[in-house]
């Protein structure tokens, strides 16, 4: 398959290279959300939709940043930028879906600083993807992170019914099983090549 | 006072150091809140760099720089931020000595610059940074704030340290490059690989927990 194809780009941020499982970004809340199935659905869209949004602006302020000549405030212009679409899409849930809002509850200012998004659009800029391109690439990239999330959840909410010994419960359970995850998904590294 | 003997047994040597509560600043972030082992905090660079003890050591100082910088300037602009709009000016700090240390170690050395990769500046997202920001350098002194950042940030680098050595060790055979085995050991190389990370962070994580149960049983 063609590297520069659009369908490439979806299927290499979506599994090749999984945002949580190849590249550990967006590991707190795999780690903190992925207790329930339900939760994890929900926080799984609003970080898709973030994502988005905050390549789009990420792309746009790429080339300005170009036209001005100040690469050094990349950085902080994107988790400004990434900050301000939270708050924003924060202000938009509550008005226009109350119900909605009360679901995501403190999961939704907690994704300013999942490290997943800055990841995203330090990685779009690396490539030097056009707009198109990374709009494919964020939306690979929030359904691969969703997929994680998703599969992570349904084995955890299993393993509560496991009789495990006291010293492995909690965060080093989650971890084995993610290892494994991990090990399954390297599974995917021929496709498109 | 029957908690308080069993306090001390439970810290061992650090014991005494607990009673001075300026050193305590210090000493808790190595062991009792260690940021890895015990907060789970900053987890994404933790796996992401640790696959060689050169590169875990790196970024772990470069997290100690940035964290012990930002608390100095939290904990000495405490009084002047207004409290709505605190998060985004923390941020703003830390993105900044993010920037200057990420161009600090592309001017010293390309080669690590190159193999720690954007994980430089997912810094700014490290939860352990911000975390220590909000809950400890905006509530207390200058003093305090540097000995409870070079305390969590050598945690931290600690933490990433004992990771980053037996990934290499078993996956690439070798400590800090050097060889270690005879030439015909087969490398693990799953150990460099992603799931190598979540499994050593999971060992590690077992056992500490094995000695917090031993000592909380004896």
């Amino acid at each position: 398959m063609n590297t520069e194809s659009l369908g490439y780009i979806f299927i290499n941020a979506c599994l090749i290279n999984n945002f949580v499982l190849a590249y550990f970004l967006g590991i707190c809340p795999f780690l903190g959300v992925s207790g329930k199935m339900e939760t994890a659905t929900k926080m799984g869209g609003a970080v898709t939709f973030v994502m988005i949004i905050s390549s789009m602006c990420a792309d746009g302020i790429h080339a300005l940043l170009v036209a001005i000549n100040a690469p050094f405030l990349q950085l902080i212009s994107y988790i400004v930028v990434i900050a301000s679409t939270v708050q924003l899409v924060e202000m938009f849930v509550k008005k226009m879906s109350p119900a909605l809002f009360r679901a995501l509850g403190i999961f939704l200012p907690l994704i300013t600083t999942n490290c997943a998004i800055l990841g995203l659009a330090l990685f779009q800029t690396n490539k030097g993807y056009d707009f198109i391109e990374s709009l494919v690439y964020a939306s690979g990239a929030g359904i691969g992170f969703t997929l994680a999330l998703v599969l992570i959840a349904g084995l955890r909410e299993q393993l509560d019914f496991a009789e495990t010994p006291n010293m492995v419960k909690g965060t080093a359970l989650t971890l084995l099983v993610a290892g494994i995850l991990s090990l399954s998904f390297m599974g995917f590294a021929g496709l498109g090549s | 006072m029957e908690k308080e003997n069993k306090d001390r047994t439970e810290l061992g040597f650090f014991a005494s150091l607990k009673e001075h509560p300026t050193t305590d600043e210090f000493v808790k972030g190595l062991w009792r809140e260690n940021p890895v082992f015990v907060q789970v905090l900053g987890m994404c660079p933790v796996l992401a760099v640790s696959n060689t003890a050169e590169n875990a050591l790196a970024m772990g100082l470069a997290t100690l720089f940035v964290l012990l910088m930002s608390n100095i300037l939290v904990s000495s602009l405490r009084n002047f931020i207004p409290k709505q709009v605190r998060i985004a000016s923390y941020i703003l700090i830390i993105a900044t000595f993010v920037t200057i240390i990420d161009y600090g170690i592309q001017a010293i050395s390309v080669e690590l610059h190159k193999s720690l990769g954007a994980f430089i500046s997912l810094i700014v997202v490290n939860c352990l940074i911000l975390s220590r920001a909000e809950a400890f350098a905006s509530k207390n002194t200058v003093g305090k704030s540097i000995l409870d950042a070079l305390g969590m940030g050598l945690g931290f680098t600690f933490a990433l340290f004992c990771l980053g050595l037996v990934r290499e060790i078993f996956g690439n055979g070798s400590i800090f490059g050097v060889s270690v085995f005879s030439d015909n050991f087969q490398e693990w190389i799953i150990m460099i690989l992603p799931a190598g990370g979540f499994f050593t962070l999971a060992l590690w994580l077992l056992v500490f927990n094995y000695i917090k149960e031993k000592r909380t049983t004896a």
